[in-house]
């Protein structure tokens, strides 16, 4: 894991749009979507519900292609599916019929050019990292929720990807392995550095990690604000009490609100969906 | 410990239930015989069966004929999955080859194995190669059916990721779809072994000369009514000791399965 953290995995994404085909109309997704990864930065992406997320993930991904615009990583412009950039998803997509353990050896194993002791000591580091040491020969239904994502996360690090992308990782976990789960993501970036984009429709889990705060609009989204959040590293929780954090949150909600009262006006099924989010946000806050 | 468990494991509840309703139905049986109850009169009762079972288990032809109708499943049985599997799994994967042999299969699905039992004594030229290829339909298209089934439904998280993760095209049909059809595999085994047994039975009444389809219909046909039931019940455990097999074959292979 000695990639040289920070350096690598400058992404540029450059007017994108995306727009799906709902019987004879078209329904734009992403509209003219442009925003900066910069390198060995984790960027958070904040957005309500069907904005068009997990499609940006899917282009930067490679399984799906823009309409238009492009996206560039290091300069070079970005294809199909590769090991430098990889997804963690919102419901695990650990393989079943693997070992937690076999699971995290995959990527390596198919690509053939690491000796297989490195790839099994790196595994067996990660392992520990993440808490799962003694689960290493459990199948994934053998594992709770979080663990899942644990090992989803080190299946993904062990490929030393230039690019992290985490799609809602922490979705459906209940409050407590979600703050657990925040510490150990922290842990694993605040290590290695890699460059992270990570995708969220919660407030704190937002703040609490960026380095830089992105703000999408309803659908068709586009980052419509860029924040720098300048909390100091390691993040730990009783950050989330500060008044500076306190101020970024409210700076955050009142965009997303009057973001909110815009779609809602549009009477979008998308812009219900951003004022229940909106409001779920409240009540979380 | 084990043997705690062992003992516990046999003398528990349900195992106790089991024993009162085979027992409850053998003695309601006996007494049927013996109080002459319309329809159970004429039905030997279970203590001719089990004085007829002594004479006859002593006997090398009973066993052949076990012999004979094991040896026509597993052959059947084995060709079927030998070709329904990588048939199955060239359809999921390839449209083109679907789009032609799909309807041939569509058509010739519902045709019930034993319909092709004269056109199939007509084509080959044993009746051992017929009863054999009978058999072999009975399991195929169940084979077929479902292995292209599992291998569509293979959720495409698994495939980005493993396309994510680096592999070629070898490593995912090795790796990914695979190991992800394999249940639905043994779904089919488990099912196509079922009908293979009613299909060998039948084929054996109709065109057999050994089998225990054969014993239970020429037992009929010589009047020994005691050797039907034990025709009978033969067929239900042979049939048992079958998909029993096949279940702890699919629990070797698919262990990720029995953990859930």
């Amino acid at each position: 894991m000695e990639k040289s953290a920070g350096s690598v995995g400058k992404v540029v994404v450059d007017n994108i749009s995306k727009s799906y085909d709902v019987g004879r109309l078209k329904e734009p997704v992403l509209d003219r979507c442009c925003l900066t990864l910069p390198a060995g930065q984790l960027t958070v992406l904040i957005g309500p519900s069907g904005c068009g997320k997990s499609t940006l993930i899917n282009i930067l991904a490679g399984y799906e292609k823009p309409d238009s615009g492009s996206i560039t990583i290091d300069g070079a412009p970005v294809g199909g599916p590769s090991s430098d950039r990889l997804v963690v998803f919102q419901e695990t997509a650990l393989f079943p019929w693997m070992t937690t353990f076999e699971n995290i050896v995959y990527g390596p194993t198919v690509q053939r050019e690491r000796l297989r002791d490195e790839i099994e000591k790196d595994a067996a580091g990660l392992l520990e990292t993440v808490g799962l040491r003694e689960f290493r020969n459990k199948y994934p239904s053998q594992l709770s929720g979080g663990m899942q994502r644990r090992a989803e996360l080190a299946r993904a690090m062990i490929n030393q990807p230039r690019l992290m992308l985490l799609d809602e990782p922490f979705r459906g976990l209940d409050a407590m392995t979600r703050e657990l789960m925040q510490e150990y993501f922290l842990r694993l970036y605040e290590d290695k550095g890699q460059t992270s984009l990570f995708v969220t429709s919660e407030i704190d889990e937002a703040i609490f990690l960026a380095d830089t705060l992105l703000l999408m609009s309803a659908r068709p989204g586009r980052v419509i604000k860029s924040m720098p959040i300048t909390l100091p590293r390691p993040r730990v929780p009783s950050m989330l009490t500060s008044t500076e954090y306190l101020r970024y949150k409210e700076e955050a909600l009142d965009i997303l609100h009057e973001e909110a009262l815009k779609a809602f006006e549009g009477g979008s099924q998308a812009a219900a969906d951003f004022v229940e989010a909106y409001e779920e946000r409240e009540t979380v806050g | 410990m084990n043997l705690i468990k062992l003992r516990k494991a046999i003398f528990s509840k349900s195992v106790l239930r089991g024993f009162i309703s085979v027992g409850g139905l053998i003695a309601f049986w006996e007494l049927g015989r013996r109080l002459q109850l319309p329809g159970l009169a004429v039905v030997p009762a279970p203590s001719e069966v089990f004085a007829a079972l002594s004479d006859i288990v002593a006997k090398p032809e009973f066993w052949d004929h076990w012999y004979a109708s094991f040896t026509r499943v597993l052959g059947g049985f084995i060709a079927a999955q030998l070709i329904g599997i990588p048939l199955g799994l060239m359809m999921a994967m390839n449209r083109y080859f679907h789009a032609f042999t799909f309807p041939l299969l569509e058509i010739m699905r519902p045709i019930p194995p034993l319909a092709w039992v004269p056109a199939a004594i007509i084509f080959w030229p044993t009746t051992e190669l017929s009863i054999g290829f009978v058999i072999f339909l009975g399991a195929f298209f169940t084979v077929v059916v479902n292995v292209i089934g599992s291998a569509r439904n293979i959720d495409v998280r698994y495939l980005r990721a493993a396309q994510s993760l680096g592999s070629r095209p070898i490593d995912i049909f090795k790796r990914i779809i695979l190991p992800a059809v394999l249940p639905g595999i043994f779904i089919g085994m488990a099912v196509g072994m079922g009908i293979t047994w009613e299909v060998v039975v039948a084929a054996e009444m109709i065109a057999g000369k050994s089998g225990l389809g054969y014993l239970t219909w020429s037992s009929y046909v010589g009047g020994n009514y005691p050797q039907i039931i034990i025709g009978m019940i033969s067929i239900g455990i042979a049939g048992y000791i079958s998909s029993s097999l096949i279940r702890l074959f699919g629990r070797f292979v698919t262990p990720w399965q029995s953990t859930q």
